[in-house]
């Protein structure tokens, strides 16, 4: 189903914001709605957001593959995106991120066996006082969690891992 | 001394729409609109002495004088993609006083005859986007922004752009690039988005910090302004101090505080009792700054951090102890930058690409010395459309050049 007739008055919302003449200003809040449901961007979804803005899918795929936000492929159901730039790392980013892979049994990149959480080193956060923290990246959009530890975010992954299975 | 842009942090709840106009929210607005002629408020601001707080700059005032007034509509954009390492102040004030914020991008929007403006927030400030679209709507309830303003012919409307991961896209141009729904890679200039900017129309680009300092200047006039400061950088800044401190986190001081007082007195010192290092006054993009009593003594301006070897940016201090070593640090930076630069310019696409892997072979012992590395960064120097590719190789050069004891392998 098209993005229009799925959404309609946000996609109504989003394309007020731009001149009329301007309509490829809105791809990228499109692309956002598009990756809402299930955390990326398919190519049906690309050659909707063409369509609805008149230019080529190609256009499209070029905002998904330059954007780091923006996912063609399926991954975990949250994305754990943990800053390990400098002024984190400063303040104990790189060992936190190592225990993490550890409690979890995976490297960066990848994802639990359960499909739950991807964990990925990401660029500056703007949280750098707050170190270590990370970002969630999931259906409901991006949350930020600071002055973390290891114990903290075993916590949250479980619960996380709770409220899952209760939504099943 | 009260705060002037981080002024939630003495009047609670101002992030309300009552709590904001009670303690004079909207009034610089209002007086801009009804009783100044645009060319009055840039005058106003000219004489102030602000400058660009995103880390250029540049005095705001002239820059809204050279948007071409024979070109029609003009645009203002409000950049809120607060993206270089250890920068987390617009974050703060978009977060806290969002109000004062938007009131100052209706102050510019007036300033050079906007009738639409819009805030790029980086895609991770999403939650800040919604708050700002919440903020937006009860102010175009108020009468604050839409048709016709305070009954003139004046008319304003403020939305908000996220982005989605792109340091890059905070280089104006890519900005623009952005908004029109393009890959942010930034375009060649001149022309400058003053007179081509967003939709080929003449646009002003200010940072938040920026914005928000607006409403307090027409308030209470620029002479009061700069009576804080120094005569090179007037008013207050936004220091976000990260790294080895024991403190961190934004501090509002007048322009000329000594790194000392900042690292001292407000960060309550260098964690573990160690010296300082060294200073990157500028985030990432920094150049080194060796730290001894000079400098620790001096002052925190445009003018006085130049003499020091380093620019001071957008005012993010990573403070650094001697605990680690340069080599370590840069590593860190060049991993940055290769990871954001957007590939247009080949110098800072395949250089920063190069650099990566020579700092890594130099840690892994496979490079006795840093020599060809330093050689690769003077290479990338002065070939680049845009800043990135410059500030890729600050913190390489300076740092081999002012630590050269922290790459000698034996």
């Amino acid at each position: 189903m098209s993005l229009a007739k799925k959404y309609p008055k946000e996609v109504k919302q989003i394309l007020a914001k731009y001149p009329h003449e301007q309509k490829r200003s809105a791809v990228m809040p499109l692309l956002y709605l598009a990756q809402r449901e299930e955390g990326y961007i398919n190519k049906d979804a690309m050659r909707d957001i063409a369509d609805t803005l008149e230019i080529s899918v190609t256009d499209v795929g070029t905002i998904v593959g330059f954007y780091t936000l923006f996912h063609d492929k399926k991954e975990g159901k949250y994305r754990m995106q943990v800053c390990t730039d400098l002024p984190c790392a400063l303040r104990g980013a790189d060992q936190f991120m190592e225990s993490l892979c550890t409690n979890l049994g995976i490297k960066v990149g990848e994802t639990t066996a359960d499909g739950l959480i991807t964990l990925e080193a990401v660029t500056c956060l703007a949280g750098c006082d707050r170190a270590p923290m990370f970002q969630i990246q999931s259906r409901d959009g991006l949350k930020y969690y600071e002055d973390m530890n290891v114990d903290k975010t075993m916590e949250l992954i479980e619960a996380l891992k709770n409220a899952d299975q209760e939504a099943e | 001394m009260p705060h002037i842009v981080l002024r939630h942090r003495d009047i609670p709840d101002i992030n309300n729409l009552s709590v904001y106009k009670k303690n004079g929210g909207f009034d610089a607005f209002k007086k801009a609109v009804t009783k100044m002629k645009p060319n009055e408020v840039t005058d106003t601001v000219k004489a102030s002495g602000l400058r660009g707080r995103g880390g250029a700059g540049f005095p705001t005032g002239a820059k809204w004088s050279f948007i071409d007034n024979k070109i029609w509509p003009h645009y203002v954009v409000a950049n809120a993609d607060e993206s270089e390492p250890g920068t987390f102040k617009d974050r703060e004030i978009m977060e806290s006083n969002p109000l004062q914020f938007l009131e100052g991008v209706a102050i510019a929007s007036y300033a050079v005859e906007a009738n639409a403006a819009y805030v790029y927030l980086r895609g991770e400030f999403w939650q800040i986007a919604k708050s700002l679209d919440e903020k937006i709507a009860e102010m175009e309830n108020a009468g604050l922004l839409g048709e016709k303003l305070f009954g003139t012919g004046y008319s304003l409307h403020i939305y908000t752009h996220l982005g989605a991961g792109a340091y890059i896209c905070g280089e104006e141009s890519a900005m623009l690039e952005s908004i029109e729904g393009k890959r942010g890679q930034p375009r060649i200039r001149p022309p400058f988005p003053a007179v081509k900017g967003l939709y080929d129309k003449p646009t002003v680009i200010n940072n938040v910090e920026t914005l928000t300092n607006l409403p307090m200047i027409l308030a209470n006039g620029a002479d009061w302004y700069k009576t804080m400061g120094t005569p090179d950088s007037t008013g207050v800044k936004i220091f976000s101090l990260s790294g080895r401190v024991r403190k961190p986190g934004n501090y509002e001081l007048p322009f000329g505080t000594t790194f000392r007082q900042l690292i001292y007195e407000h960060g309550g010192g260098v964690q573990d009792g160690r010296p300082v290092k060294a200073i990157m006054p500028a985030g990432a993009s920094s150049s080194f700054i060796v730290a001894d009593d000079k400098v620790l003594d001096s002052p925190m301006d445009y003018a006085t951090v130049r003499t020091l070897g380093a620019d001071l940016g957008s005012a993010s201090v990573i403070v650094i102890d001697d605990t680690v070593s340069i080599d370590w640090i840069i590593n860190k930076t060049i991993h940055f930058f290769k990871h954001e630069s957007c590939g247009k310019c080949t110098p800072c696409r395949e250089g920063t690409y190069w650099m990566a892997h020579l700092i890594e072979d130099f840690r892994e012992g496979k490079q006795t010395d840093a020599s060809l590395l330093l050689n690769v960064a003077k290479q990338i120097q002065n070939k680049n459309l845009c800043p990135l590719g410059e500030f890729s190789t600050m913190a390489v050069i300076t740092g081999i050049e002012r630590f050269p004891q922290d790459f000698r392998k034996a």
